[in-house]
């Protein structure tokens, strides 16, 4: 078949020729899978960057566990994903038949307080996590006359397409503000997917993605004339200060885009919860979770199988090209993971709590 | 031009690819396992390719993608034996087919309904495959012109079917509309997550109704509630009049109305978004509107099983193009094929460069799909005469296995409990819907409908707005373009069209009068759901008015246009139309059972299965209903409940499913099927 390279059912079929030779992890009593149907189930529409994420994954991890079950990924779409969550919360068969894909927009409304979140992620067991980045663009016509700067961006309204204002689109939400532009958000969005549809179509005028859509939808966009990257959301450097993404090397930060640009400022009280919800959105953004009350064999089984995925030689070459250039953590590392992910100071909680209900009109506890 | 000439080779390699004897294998394999599931209503999808799965991974992109073609373009083509032999509608894709085919069945003349309506199946699926060719290379820009308002429009369009098939009194079609639009937004709203007519004591609820557990509820449950009562077969006559050549005459002598309702299809199949749901019903309205004899609708006119099944598998064609260009699927089956094509891993992502980059894989799918519908449809030829004999069966020995079936079907939904009794009360409610002459079909349209036309009015009105505060001119060309326009007109014409025939459309056959109380009784039962729907959604606080407007504006227009019929019915003889009620004569009337004895029985599974969990519940069942209901000896009883046991069993065993568990299972570990 000359078709295409089969990227991924090649590494499937070497994970799966070379398991033994490459694994170290003790194999302590890993328990069979073999014949089990596991639902993946990520709370979003297919055509988001959880979707990928998980499709990605799915046909792995279907060959890195024991016995080689079959991997459905489920999709489980509402309330910006607090109804797969509240959904996964109730789920309690420790049998491993089901896992859960957690993303940004899942850990924000949980850390704000959002009397509608009926789930605890402590109750859960993380057992990998991987991190992401993401991109602001602009129309045509707008992003000709981007110079590094927002300053000629003011004074104009703008269209985005947004998933909730208590969700993962606070980030770009919180940016667009703070760079002084006068952004309309169209709330109720399915998923990211079907925000890049309204920009295509030009319904919506401003638009971003997760790493992973931006490099498989809005590339071909810009590539066509039709879309100009703005800025990168960044990367967690080893200090904790913003730096730029890897996957983007040559694509400015929101930092140094507002840095650049009249009244925006990259300290004080905005500038903090900006930078506290990303660190807690983006480096640690998609988290796969075993529900509460799983037993610890199946839980290592997990860990294990995902130990074995990221141990293939190539792994980090294929996902590159999949996902971008961001870590992935199993096990323990998962676990810290979750803790960055679900933890933000009291002062920028505060802040985004009064932020949302003078622009978004939300009301949430403090 | 430049474009069609670099598609012709793109396509004679794609031919190239799929004339290989192992990929014909692997579609006709997949075709056959999607015949195994698609017969069952409510199965299909993400079972389907559960099963499919294990075998795909690693395989050949190209064989893989044969089989699980195969399995997903015949269920649309299957489930027609479930709508026409027992008036199940298999899928979304087969409502409308019910309405005639059905009472075709009735007549005795299924196998004539079955080929025509294959017949009509295969036809659709060449001409959406040809037509895709050309028009996917052009699609791209096409489906952009597809914003908000125009979608909102489609919607709308689809919501004017109801005008053909509200029955007599309109105002009766608007209010069933009406309340499946409000059934339709229960659970978390979608702009802000209210809650809507639910709890969250009530977790079920919150996740709304499934389209599965409403289209089995409201069509299937009063069908086989009403064949019971009257202790006979489905087909009156004994013999099956009409084989299955005629069917496929008649196919030919309608291949016009076949052609056009194909193309209505694929059309509307390319919209991203709505896709599949309406389609079979705008073909059906089409059927209607271009038939002169309009008296036969809804009493087994053979058009109106023609229209609908042209265009249910042109659709599954045009579905392709939001699907492959965009990555967002027009439907269930095309959604779980986006998920399937990115497990085959053979490096090609749904998307913008699918086109550029891989032209010939592109018409692979397309063809593959066409291909599969031709495979599907003989083998579906082959069976109809005798998968028709059905229908000759004396329906007491048939129905306690459909119970099991659909109840099997509806669990699958939210593997809940609470999905059997979801359907036990929805399959109540179609019950009297259908008893006093309440459109089922619109008020299915309104369920479909009920999301997209809030999600778009919402987005086009909040876009409109801003566009307005930029100028008259940029709101304008936004709210009005040439598209909205003319769907605008369509609508107006098919509404005005729709109502001043509605009255010779009996699209559920003729319903007589006589009887003041028990129509009442039902439109003050309705009035205060409606009623209580507007209180509950009004009462949504102020930061969250998006996710109230539209339930409010519904149950408002609801509750005057009920006013209106109270008020009518006041002062109406007791043989108005209005007053339509079954059981005053007719079938209804002489069965030899009344209806509470036979719900009862549906009702019997339903709790026993809480207590005992479903297999063990299903054997006292069935044994039971054998014995007393059907009168059968004890040695015939035990066969036939074995059998059906191992089959739900084996069935439920190699798709990975597990059945309804009750309180027993809380208290007890038991091994699997029982568990």
């Amino acid at each position: 078949m000359k078709l295409i390279p089969a990227i991924s059912r090649q590494v499937a079929l070497a994970l799966g020729i070379t398991t033994t030779a490459v694994m170290s992890m003790p194999a302590t009593a890993d328990v069979d899978m073999s014949g089990k149907v596991i639902e993946w189930v990520i709370p979003f529409s297919e055509t988001g960057g959880s979707a990928k994420w998980a499709n990605f994954f799915a046909p792995l991890l279907a060959d890195a566990l024991p016995g080689s079950p079959t991997v459905l990924v489920r999709f489980m779409p509402g309330a910006g994903s607090t109804k797969g969550a509240n959904w996964f919360q109730k789920q309690t068969n420790g049998d491993g038949t089901v896992i859960f894909g957690s993303s940004g927009s899942t850990q924000f409304p949980y850390l704000l307080g959002d009397p509608r979140v009926r789930y605890e992620y402590k109750d859960w067991n993380p057992v990998m996590a991987t991190g992401t980045g993401g991109v602001a663009y602009l129309n045509a016509d707008d992003g000709a006359k981007f110079d590094g700067t927002a300053n000629n961006l003011k004074g104009k309204t703008y269209i985005y397409g947004n998933q909730g204002a208590t969700r993962l689109d606070l980030i770009p939400a919180l940016a667009w503000d703070m760079l002084g532009m006068d952004v309309e958000h169209v709330l109720g969005i399915k998923g990211r997917g079907d925000g890049l549809k309204m920009f295509e179509s030009g319904e919506a005028t401003v638009d971003y993605q997760t790493s992973s859509s931006y490099l498989k939808g809005s590339v071909a966009l810009v590539e066509a004339g039709k879309a100009v990257p703005m800025m990168s959301w960044g990367s967690l450097g080893a200090n904790g200060d913003v730096v730029r993404d890897p996957t983007f090397p040559d694509m400015p930060t929101f930092k140094e885009v507002c840095e650049a640009t009249e009244g925006c400022q990259t300290s004080g009280d905005s500038w903090d919860a900006w930078k506290a919800f990303f660190v807690a959105g983006f480096p640690s953004q998609k988290i796969a979770f075993l529900p509460a009350g799983t037993s610890q064999d199946i839980i290592d089984t997990y860990v294990n199988a995902f130990a074995k995925i990221k141990a293939h030689p190539d792994f980090a070459t294929i996902s590159e090209k999949r996902l971008g250039k961001y870590p992935m953590y199993v096990g323990d590392e998962a676990k810290a993971a979750l803790a960055a992910a679900t933890t933000v100071p009291a002062s920028a909680k505060s802040f985004v709590v009064d932020w949302l209900k003078s622009d978004f009109g939300v009301e949430l506890k403090k | 031009m430049e474009i069609f000439l670099e598609a012709l080779p793109a396509l004679g390699q794609a031919w190239a690819l799929i004339l290989q004897p192992q990929v014909l294998g692997y579609l006709a394999l997949g075709v056959m396992m999607g015949l195994c599931i698609g017969v069952f209503p409510g199965l299909g999808g993400i079972a389907g390719l559960s099963l499919l799965l294990p075998f795909m991974f690693g395989m050949d992109p190209i064989m893989g993608l044969a089989l699980m073609i195969g399995l997903v373009a015949v269920v649309p083509t299957s489930d027609t034996f479930a709508s026409v032999l027992m008036g199940i509608p298999g899928s979304s894709a087969s409502q409308a087919t019910v309405l005639d085919g059905f009472p075709m069945a009735k007549k005795g003349q299924a196998a004539r309904a079955l080929s025509a309506a294959f017949a009509s199946s295969l036809f659709g699926g060449i001409v959406g495959a040809a037509f895709l060719t050309v028009f996917i290379l052009v699609a791209r820009p096409v489906v952009l012109l597809f914003k908000s308002p125009e979608l909102l429009m489609v919607s709308f369009f689809g919501l004017s079917m109801v005008g053909i098939l509200a029955g007599r009194i309109a105002l009766k079609g608007v209010v069933a509309a009406g309340i499946g639009m409000l059934i339709g937004t229960i659970g978390e709203g979608p702009f802000n997550g209210e809650l809507r007519m639910a709890s969250y004591d009530l977790p079920y609820l919150t996740d709304g109704l499934k389209l599965v557990i409403v289209g089995l509820g409201i069509f299937a449950i009063p069908e086989i509630i009403s064949l019971l009562r009257q202790d006979k077969a489905i087909s009156d006559s004994q013999s099956l009049g009409g084989g299955w050549l005629d069917g496929i005459r008649d196919w030919w002598a309608n291949i016009w109305l076949s052609a056009r309702c194909s193309i209505i299809g694929v059309v509307v199949g390319v919209i991203p978004g709505l896709g599949g749901s309406v389609v079979d019903w705008i073909a059906y309205g089409h059927a209607v509107q271009t038939t002169k004899d309009k008296s036969n609708f809804g009493k087994g006119e053979v058009r109106g099983v023609i229209g609908p099944e042209s265009s249910n598998n042109a659709k599954e064609g045009g579905g392709l193009v939001p699907t492959l260009l965009f990555g967002i699927p027009g439907s269930g089956s095309m959604a779980i094929f986006i998920g399937a094509l990115a497990l085959l891993g053979n490096g090609i992502d749904v998307g913008p460069s699918l086109l550029e980059n891989h032209l010939d894989f592109t018409y692979s799918i397309v063809w593959l799909l066409a291909l599969a519908n031709v495979i599907g449809t003989i083998m579906c030829i082959a069976l109809s005469g005798t998968i028709a004999k059905l229908t000759n069966i004396r329906f007491a020995l048939l129905a306690p296995f459909i119970f099991m079936i659909i109840s099997f079907a509806a669990f699958q939904s939210g593997q809940n409990l609470m999905d059997l009794v979801a359907l036990f009360a929805i399959g109540f409610l179609g019950i009297m819907m259908r008893r006093f002459d309440w459109s089922r079909p619109a008020f299915l349209i309104g369920f479909v409908l009920s999301n997209p036309v809030e999600n778009y009015s919402n987005n086009a009105t909040q876009i409109a707005g801003i566009r307005f505060r930029d100028g008259m001119q940029p709101g304008l060309d936004y709210i009005l373009s040439p598209i909205v326009i003319t769907l605008i007109i369509i609508t107006v014409v098919s509404i005005i069209i729709g109502l001043r025939q509605a009255k010779n459309i009996l699209a559920e056959g003729d319903v007589p009068s006589g009887g003041k109380r028990a129509p009442l009784v039902f439109l003050l039962v309705l009035m205060s759901f409606i009623a209580f729907a507007l209180y509950n959604t009004a009462s949504i606080p102020d930061y969250a008015r998006t996710d109230r407007i539209f339930p409010v504006f519904i149950a408002s227009i609801c509750l005057v246009a009920t006013i209106i019929l109270l008020i009518q019915m006041m002062f109406a003889a007791e043989t108005h139309s209005l007053f339509a009620d079954r059981e005053n004569s007719g079938d209804d009337k002489t069965a030899s059972y009344s209806l509470w004895p036979t719900l009862a029985w549906f009702a019997f599974l339903l709790i026993l299965t809480s207590v005992t969990g479903f297999i063990i519940a299903l054997a006292i069942f069935l044994t039971s209903f054998l014995r007393i209901r059907a009168g059968i000896g004890w040695l015939q009883t035990m066969l036939y409940v074995a059998a059906g046991i191992a089959f739900m069993v084996f069935m439920a065993w190699t798709l990975g499913r597990d059945f309804p568990p009750g309180i027993l299972q809380s208290y007890t570990n038991l091994p699997w099927p029982l568990r």
